[in-house]
């Protein structure tokens, strides 16, 4: 600046206005958990993003190499935890690869009752959860009001609400009680209308489009470069869907289920419901089309479950016994994916011959799709990064484990 | 009053002043912080009915409906925190400023017709003036706080209430226009008679004046969708991060007063201010006035030996007062009618961003309000029919409301005058003597009263 003095003009728009450097959480509202991002802003406006992980670090995978495959169940739970049976399916199917086991016809359709019904629950909380981070405190309640009814489902299968254990290599503990299917009917009944409200409330609310329109817009390609799966991908137009694309051991629970994988092709969505139109504001990619498939998804969800409680109800079979709490393993190492919630949750397992597991590690969704997270948040607003980061919907459980 | 303590309980006169503003003050003191008592219990009860739950139900039995009393315990009770970075003494004052602010703007509020602590000629305008200073408190607030994230809030609501300071103004002044005071007493009385006669109703300017000075008043008392200041899901909780206990409270006895405060300003400049949509109180007083008479009667003789002259008032006067008493409750229902609304917007929209406050700013509300403005101003010089010159058949219409104010104004100069120079023939008895009222204003103003 020194070789400027001379031009008095310079230095008089040479003025800055300082970088601050704002650390949002771990403790903070929006952060979902204890995510930490450093902000570096000037003014409104963030320059740099930098998330910073591990407060929840629990040495789930330590833990997962002193324990049996069924004892780590619990531990799989915890890692997402909004979404403990689609972890706990994860886990199992892993389990059951390394030592084919073949699951009963009544069992896979019990898996994908309970599976889609997890993500439904799951999606609810994302659905809620967003709102709040858009500053709209009532939908987080309408979610909630009817995720309860799906832990009380829950409840009634295993007896518990939030860490189920309630699928484990095998099958599942027990059997759905009696009057389950019709009480899970009853609740789709009244769930599958309500949906028109969250759109008119969030979806298509004015200030919801302007809030997540062409916020944090994505690419296909930087999706897929990312690693990002599940919403946040089909999110960008990329057509994967592991229930459809992924390995014959997880895609055959959906063997001749109709459904279609929620995914914007040639500017539209699947037209199996009545769903509002895309506005025009948006981009494929953005915030709100990343909203919009989750919200899809509970549609397709409810369907699955429509059409697994009929297969279920004529199935052959018992709902699978587990393994034994000390199964020997064979040798060996699998790894498999499955299309959880979030995104593709998989697993990976090594056996050296004992029942305990010689490694075991996990592969995190949200861990992924929140790498995006600096380069989507370059030049946002601070309002957008809540936006951003609650349109990801990570569980900080399962980055961490 | 000041005058009635004067002259009929022959208190001095400095003593008589300082005794009408004490009254005053209380009076409106219980007004800002019982408001906010039942205002913050309504707005959980409000959001927890539109959430699909009960709200408070416990303390103080039926509806919880002394939670907020309960909380307030609580609040005392609080640690009061100072941060260690925290600029210690503006840190502590910010609280004050914002509640005093809103407070003093209640002083130019009127209630009823003529219900008010200080009649100013100017109201409209004070009250502006007075709730503009409020933006200091989270300004100071965020600035002291040490927090960044208080900083945050302090420049988001620097940036938005200044600015929608704008489009409130030319909003407000449309109704003043149209009156042709700024006198909130004479706005609401010009409204007198019928709903047609109310100032959003006048044509259709004023009525898209008032939604976008309903919008403006949302914002300029940082409710949602435009309580960026505390925006939860971005800054924890903005200004008042750092804020604990009873300091943490005052921000929100702030904003619960100036949100009646705005709400009970957009019902007299639009929605009538005391009066019904059916002038019915009149008759009603006149029914009252039988049952109430006998009370008033036993009340003047117990009065009578203090007061000696109050068997003087007219049995019209009680009635005057009972219709005022019911304009008042008139005037507070329409209030909190819009409070309700807008807890009703809270907790139905998501919020915006701080770029969309302004652009919803800059680029609709104060187009519209101009806008609405000139075509108002058009209305009323071309003399354009409005629903005010309807004949109506119950109550009267605008314009002979206006010619009773002006008889009503005369009359009570009159009086006044009489008050300040009672003449020795109306007070029997000792005399408090002659005095003008020029010695008696100039003692108040300096403050040397006592």
């Amino acid at each position: 600046m020194a070789t400027q003095v001379d031009d008095a003009r310079i230095i008089e728009f040479d003025v800055r206005t300082d970088e601050m450097l704002v650390n949002m959480g771990p403790q903070h509202p929006s952060t979902h958990g204890v995510l930490r991002l450093v902000l570096r802003t000037d003014g409104e406006i963030v320059s740099e993003v930098e998330p910073h992980i591990g407060y929840l670090h629990r040495c789930a995978e330590k833990i997962g190499e002193n324990l049996t495959p069924r004892q780590w169940i619990p531990y799989t739970d915890r890692m997402d935890y909004l979404a403990g049976m689609n972890m706990n399916l994860g886990w199992s199917l892993c389990v059951e690869k390394l030592i084919e086991h073949e699951l009963p016809e009544k069992a896979k359709h019990l898996r994908v009752i309970i599976a889609e019904m997890g993500r439904l629950a799951s999606h609810l909380v994302g659905m809620g959860a967003y709102g709040l981070d858009l500053g709209t405190f009532s939908p987080f309640l309408y979610a909630f009001r009817e995720r309860e009814r799906i832990l009380d489902l829950f409840e009634e299968a295993c007896g518990a609400r939030l860490t189920y254990s309630y699928l484990t290599p095998g099958g599942a503990t027990a059997d759905l009680p009696n009057g389950w299917l019709q009480k899970c009917e009853a609740f789709l009944d009244q769930f599958e209308p309500v949906i028109q409200e969250y759109h008119a409330l969030l979806t298509t609310n004015a200030i919801f489009i302007k809030r997540t329109a062409n916020i944090g817009v994505m690419s296909g390609e930087m999706a897929v470069d990312y690693g990002c799966t599940g919403p946040v991908l089909r999110g960008s137009g990329v057509d994967y869907d592991l229930r459809r694309d992924g390995e014959d051991r997880y895609t055959e629970l959906y063997d001749g289920y109709a459904f279609e994988v929620i995914v914007q092709r040639d500017g539209h969505y699947p037209k199996d419901h009545d769903y509002p139109a895309v506005p025009k504001e948006t981009v494929l990619g953005d915030c709100w089309h990343r909203f919009y498939v989750r919200m899809l998804e509970v549609v397709q969800a409810i369907d699955l479950v429509r059409q697994a409680i009929d297969r279920y109800s004529t199935a052959s079979g018992d709902w699978g016994v587990p393994i034994k709490l000390t199964h020997k393993l064979p040798k060996g190492e699998v790894y498999l994916e499955t299309e959880a919630p979030r995104g593709q949750m998989g697993f990976y397992l090594v056996s050296d011959g004992s029942s305990i597991p010689w490694r075991v590690r996990a592969r995190s969704s949200c861990f992924c799709n929140l790498s995006v997270t600096s380069e989507l948040c370059r030049g946002c607003l601070i309002a957008d990064v809540p936006a951003i980061v609650g349109s990801l919907d990570i569980v900080m459980g399962e980055i961490d484990r | 009053m000041a005058e009635f303590f004067h002259t009929t309980c022959h208190l001095p006169a400095p003593l008589a002043y300082l005794l009408a503003a004490i009254i005053a003050c209380v009076l409106i003191i219980h007004v800002v912080a019982v408001g906010a008592l039942i205002f913050i219990w309504l707005e959980r009860k409000v959001s927890g009915r539109i959430q699909d739950r009960l709200g408070p139900t416990r303390v103080g039995g039926a509806f919880g409906w002394l939670q907020t009393l309960a909380d307030g315990i609580k609040l005392i009770a609080k640690e009061d925190i100072t941060p260690k970075d925290a600029d210690a003494m503006l840190f502590k004052l910010a609280p004050y400023v914002g509640f005093a602010a809103s407070y003093c703007a209640y002083i130019a509020l009127p209630f009823s017709d003529g219900w008010v602590a200080q009649h100013m000629n100017t109201a409209v305008f004070f009250i502006l003036a007075v709730l503009g200073i409020e933006v200091f408190s989270p300004i100071l607030a965020g600035y002291s706080s040490g927090s960044k994230w208080s900083l945050f809030g302090a420049m988001r609501e620097a940036a938005q209430v200044v600015s929608y300071e704008v489009p409130l103004g030319m909003c407000v002044v449309v109704p003043c226009m149209i009156c042709g005071t700024l006198n909130l007493v004479t706005i609401g009385n010009m409204q007198a008679g019928s709903f047609t006669n109310w100032l959003a109703f006048n044509d259709p300017f004023t009525f898209i004046i008032a939604c976008v000075y309903f919008t403006c008043a949302t914002a300029s008392v940082n409710r949602a969708p435009f309580d960026l200041a505390e925006a939860e899901s971005e800054l924890v909780a903005g200004f008042h991060t750092e804020y604990s206990g009873l300091r943490w409270s005052f921000f929100f006895m702030a904003e619960y007063g100036s949100m009646f405060l705005v709400s009970g300003l957009a019902a007299i400049l639009f929605f009538g201010g005391w009066h019904g949509p059916i002038p019915i109180a009149e008759p009603i007083a006149g029914v009252l006035v039988v049952v109430v008479e006998p009370l008033v009667n036993i009340g003047r003789y117990l009065l009578g030996f203090i007061a000696r002259d109050i068997g003087k008032v007219t049995d019209g006067a009680v009635a005057i007062q009972i219709a005022n008493l019911m304009g008042c409750l008139n005037f507070l229902l329409k209030g909190t009618i819009g409070v309700t609304v807008m807890m009703w917007v809270r907790w139905t929209l998501p919020r915006l961003r701080i770029d969309q406050v302004m652009t919803t700013c800059l680029k609709y509300c104060v187009p519209i309000a101009a806008f609405g403005f000139v075509g108002a101003l058009f209305w009323q010089v071309f003399e354009v029919p409005t629903l005010n010159d309807l004949p109506s058949p119950i109550g009267i219409n605008r314009s002979v409301a206006h010619e009773s104010w002006v008889v009503e104004a005369d009359r009570e100069r009159e009086i006044r005058a009489q008050a300040v120079t009672p003449s020795p023939a109306d007070l029997p008895g000792e005399s408090v003597g002659s005095f003008d009222s020029a010695a008696v204003d100039s003692l108040v103003m300096k403050g040397g009263a006592r």
